[in-house]
């Protein structure tokens, strides 16, 4: 063309482009924009970290700053990934030290960080801002200490979820005094006991802290004077909320809330004594985000707390909170746009304790016209209530059911459940995400794979009766992503009918179905851009297993980095050993 | 009457997602049944969708275009591999065995058979019934009567082929109803061996949880001030009920609370309208109720043995005691003897 915007034009405007997507499509205009885009693009997202590899990643964005890689499949979350999988991070972190100097963000999740790599990421990137491990493991306070002591920016340090080993609580003294740029702090998944002292030095001389989540060892009666010295939190957890009821402790914790002006999240509160509840009172009316999921604190008091926070807006807590507490949800939180409800007891043997059942939900669904994002386990179910649901809520775009009993029926009709799941997707047409539970044959699957055309992440288990099922899913879901499923009778024909489907989605998993070690063979000969990874952890050589050896597990996703090379033992590729194609 | 349907728009996009799945030949050769080899998006290879290494899906329209005009049709085999050209009427999903099986209709009495269902398939359509909206049925929840769908469920392989079978022996629960479709009479197996990663609670939530419901006398070496949960649960009522323990200093106080939360059950009988008992008798029928002759508080200690509540002191009963249940006295009577005796060797 005679005539174009200069570069510095095209790259501010595209600065403005923030999902990946966009930025992805300016690449594709032309050379120059492909250009433009590589050298100013700043933040990566790697949904798998075997897709790529790092090499290939530096190459295209030479200028990168921040940086978020999820490692392991979604299952690993619940043990059904063995240890030693893979996920490592090291040879990102390698990469990344010598070409992203200025680097200022790692977010990563389900990875296995050592604490080679917290102290690799400590002394190789001068600016080092944000490091958020969640859900990972394979490091201990050891390395945490290397991020304090030599992270002079450091701005979040958050360890949710992340699995510690906890040798003491003394690293949190090496964030040197000089230091003060603290502005979100995580470690409530942190067993022992940092000092105390050190805490509260750290804070008080941290003045732009935003964001404070204790772990459960801090007691109750050091939080007020924490709190003190951060009157603007805007986020809150608390570590073990109990104690004797003493009235000084009680006031001086009432009183240091009340200053907490900003604050906007609230969670924590293990252990939770309703006796000292009341303190939080003052600051309920500006709280928008809750979560009580790991308290066990119960109705009465529990539902009179989660009423008194009219503008929240994301609640997570226990199947304590009943149905009635829930009605009480849907009549004061008007404003709720998410609801996580786990089970207190998962393994509960005895005599149902239905106080929770799908009532609350359908009340929230009726009261609550914002509820965008649902997470609910609960023991008994019916269609007629998913479709209740399902009507007064389209907007809804994450819905999450774990009916506990695998294959449990209507409870009303003993039908199976398909309509009332089909009824979510056929209404739901914004839905992106969904998890099925409950006795569900082919037809659920039917219905999703007509309606849930923006479906992105599907987790099935338990369902299904012929890969007619499976087939409906993978033919009909434009838009999905990911696919995990356990326990359905889904084998070889739909997998290999719908092999080229595997290629447009992130990653497949499928563990106890009925998938042979012939398909599977067969797959990735014909989809090279596939790794096809089977897990076994019987003690059988590969060579020696027939075509029709159903495989245990089985995790495909689409890579252009060819197959792994840290594989375990009890992971096998089943393509040939490929280069890695960019080099 | 059926509960809500869904209705499929039966433009050919619609169809073509579908498609393969509307009925179900007969063939007499089982698996091997001709299938050619056909991509997914009908073209002959499925090029790179973009050299963009973190971008998302390819155009989605693109596809869809394709399918519109292309069978999707599913096929099996090997690369390379001849079949007989199946006609483009995009019926054929899985050339499953035929067994008879499939054809009965397995599901309940108002499945039409296989051979009814076929007749009544239509070219190129895929409806569903769509009943009047707004109309919904709390009891019924019958499935419609739908030749296609009736296809599909009649589509199911039964016999050797039950892939269910097939599933390694991980510790799955001994459940047969998996594939069954007749309802909720297979629901309890006798011991249930417990599934892994089910339900898919984190383990950090899990332990979290464990170790916040265990008695926890000592807090720091202390006798600690944590909630003492023990379940409650009485005869005739469908569900139990835990109460912290550390919530009262003496056995009036227990008695009152318990009659407070179980006060909504009429005696041994639910409510009707299954709201949980929230409409409350009045609190001193129950009170009666459970003073009187009728029921008696009963909890079993760290033996095993159940016991009349009262017997001992407060303080040993709360440490002794793991789970109470509101019995009728009838079913009381041989524990008071027991309960002396116990406290007695203790003592």
């Amino acid at each position: 063309m005679a005539y174009s915007f200069p570069e510095e034009v095209l790259e501010h405007v595209f600065s403005f482009l923030h999902s990946d997507r966009d930025r992805n499509a300016v690449s594709l205009v032309c050379k120059s924009w492909y250009e433009i885009d590589r050298w100013s693009r700043r933040r990566v997202f790697i949904g798998n970290c075997y897709a790529i590899s790092p090499r290939a990643v530096i190459r295209r964005f030479p200028e990168v700053r921040s940086i978020k890689i999820k490692g392991k499949p979604h299952f690993a979350d619940f043990n059904l990934v063995p240890d030693g999988w893979g996920g490592y991070v090291f040879p990102w972190i390698t990469a990344m030290a010598s070409s992203y100097p200025w680097l200022e963000e790692i977010h990563l999740k389900r990875m296995v960080v050592t604490n080679a790599c917290l102290e690799l990421i400590a002394k190789s990137f001068k600016n080092f801002r944000v490091l958020v491990l969640s859900t990972c493991e394979g490091f201990s306070t050891d390395g945490l200490a290397s991020i304090a002591a030599n992270c002079r920016n450091l701005r979040e340090l958050d360890l949710r979820d992340s699995e510690v080993d906890d040798l003491s609580g003394h690293w949190l003294s090496h964030f040197p005094d000089s230091y003060t740029s603290l502005v979100s702090l995580n470690i409530s998944c942190l067993g022992s006991e940092v000092s105390f002292s050190a805490l509260e030095r750290l804070v008080s001389r941290c003045p732009n802290l935003r964001s404070l989540s204790l772990n459960r060892a801090v007691p109750i009666d050091r939080i007020a004077c924490l709190l003190r010295q951060a009157p603007q939190l805007v986020e809150l957890g608390t570590g073990a909320y109990n104690a004797e009821l003493r009235p000084d402790v009680f006031s001086s914790l009432s009183g240091a809330f009340s200053c907490l002006k900003e604050l906007r999240s609230l969670s924590g509160f293990w252990d939770a004594v309703p006796a000292y509840i009341p303190a939080v009172y003052s600051v309920c009316s500006g709280i928008t985000s809750l979560n009580l999921s790991y308290t066990t604190m119960q109705n009465p008091d529990l539902t009179k707390l989660v009423s008194q926070c009219p503008n929240l807006q994301q609640l997570w807590v226990l199947d304590y909170i009943e149905d009635c507490g829930l009605e009480a949800v849907a009549a004061s939180c008007k404003d709720l746009r998410e609801l996580r409800v786990f089970p207190s007891d998962p393994y509960e043997e005895d005599e149902f304790d239905i106080a929770l059942t799908e009532r609350g939900l359908v009340s929230v669904s009726e009261g609550c016209t914002n509820l965008q994002s649902v997470l609910y386990f609960c023991r008994q179910m019916s269609n007629a209530a998913l479709i209740s649901i399902a009507q007064n809520r389209p907007n809804l775009t994450r819905f999450r059911l774990c009916i506990i009993e695998p294959r449990s029926p209507d409870y009303l009709t003993l039908q199976p459940l398909d309509a009332g799941f089909g009824a979510i997707v056929e209404h739901c047409k914004g839905l992106r995400r969904l998890s099925l539970s409950g006795l569900l044959t082919d037809r659920v699957f039917e219905y999703i794979g007509t309606h849930a055309k923006k479906l992105e992440m599907l987790s099935v288990a338990f369902a299904g009766e012929s890969d007619l099922g499976l087939h409906l899913v993978l033919s009909g879901c434009e838009s999905l992503r990911k696919l995990e499923i356990r326990d359905c009778p889904f084998g070889d024909k739909a997998l290999l009918a719908n092999a080229e489907k595997l290629e447009t989605m992130r990653s497949l998993w499928m563990s106890s179905c009925s998938v042979s070690f012939g398909a599977c063979k067969l797959l990735c000969r014909r989809m090279p851009r596939l790794n096809v990874e089977v897990i076994d952890e019987t003690s059988e050589v590969a060579e020696s297993r027939p075509e029709s050896f159903t495989v245990q597990k089985l995790y495909i996703y689409r890579s252009v980095a060819g197959p792994r090379l840290d594989m375990p033992d009890y992971v096998l590729s089943m393509g040939e050993e490929s280069p890695d194609l960019i080099g | 009457m059926s509960p809500p349907l869904l209705g499929v728009e039966c433009g050919t996009r619609d169809v073509a997602k579908v498609t393969g799945s509307s009925s179900l030949k007969e063939s007499p050769d089982g698996l091997s049944l001709g299938l050619k080899e056909r991509n997914y998006l009908g073209l002959s290879d499925c090029s790179t969708v973009d050299s963009s290494m973190v971008s998302g899906q390819s155009d989605p329209e693109a596809q869809v275009n394709k399918l519109n005009t292309k069978a999707t049709e599913l096929r099996l085999g090997l690369p390379g591999s001849q079949s007989p050209e199946r006609g483009l009427d995009e019926k054929l999903l899985f050339p499953l065995l035929p067994s008879k099986d499939g054809i009965k209709s397995v599901v309940s009495g108002n499945k039409r058979g296989f051979s009814d269902a076929i007749d009544n398939f239509s070219d190129e359509k895929w409806m569903f019934h769509r009943p009047d909206e707004g109309k919904q049925s709390l009891g019924q929840g019958k499935f419609p009567t739908s030749a296609v769908i009736n296809v599909m469920i009649a589509s199911r392989p039964s016999g050797p082929q039950q892939p269910v079978k097939e599933v390694p022996p991980k510790p799955l629960l001994e459940r047969s109803n998996g594939i069954n479709l007749s309802g909720g009479e297979n629901n309890a197996p006798a011991a249930k061996a417990q599934v892994i990663g089910w339900p898919p609670v984190r383990s950090f939530r899990k332990n979290t949880l464990a170790a916040a419901s265990k008695d926890n006398d000592e807090v720091d070496g202390k006798p600690g001030p944590g909630p003492l949960f023990v379940k409650v649960s009485m005869d005739g009522a469908p569900y139990l009920r835990k109460v912290d323990l550390r919530n009262y200093c003496k056995y009036y106080e227990l008695s009152v609370a318990l009659e407070k939360m179980f006060s909504g059950f009429t005696l041994g009988q639910y409510g009707a309208n299954g709201t949980g008992g929230r409409e409350m008798m009045s609190e001193s029928k129950v009170k009666d109720a459970l003073r009187g002759s009728d029921y008696v508080l009963t909890y079993e200690d760290k033996d095993g043995d159940w016991m009349l509540v009262g017997d001992v002191p407060w303080e040993m009963f709360i440490d002794t005691c793991k789970k109470l249940k509101i019995m009728k006295s009838s079913d009381a009577i041989g524990l008071a003897p027991r309960a002396m005796e116990k406290s007695k060797a203790r003592n």
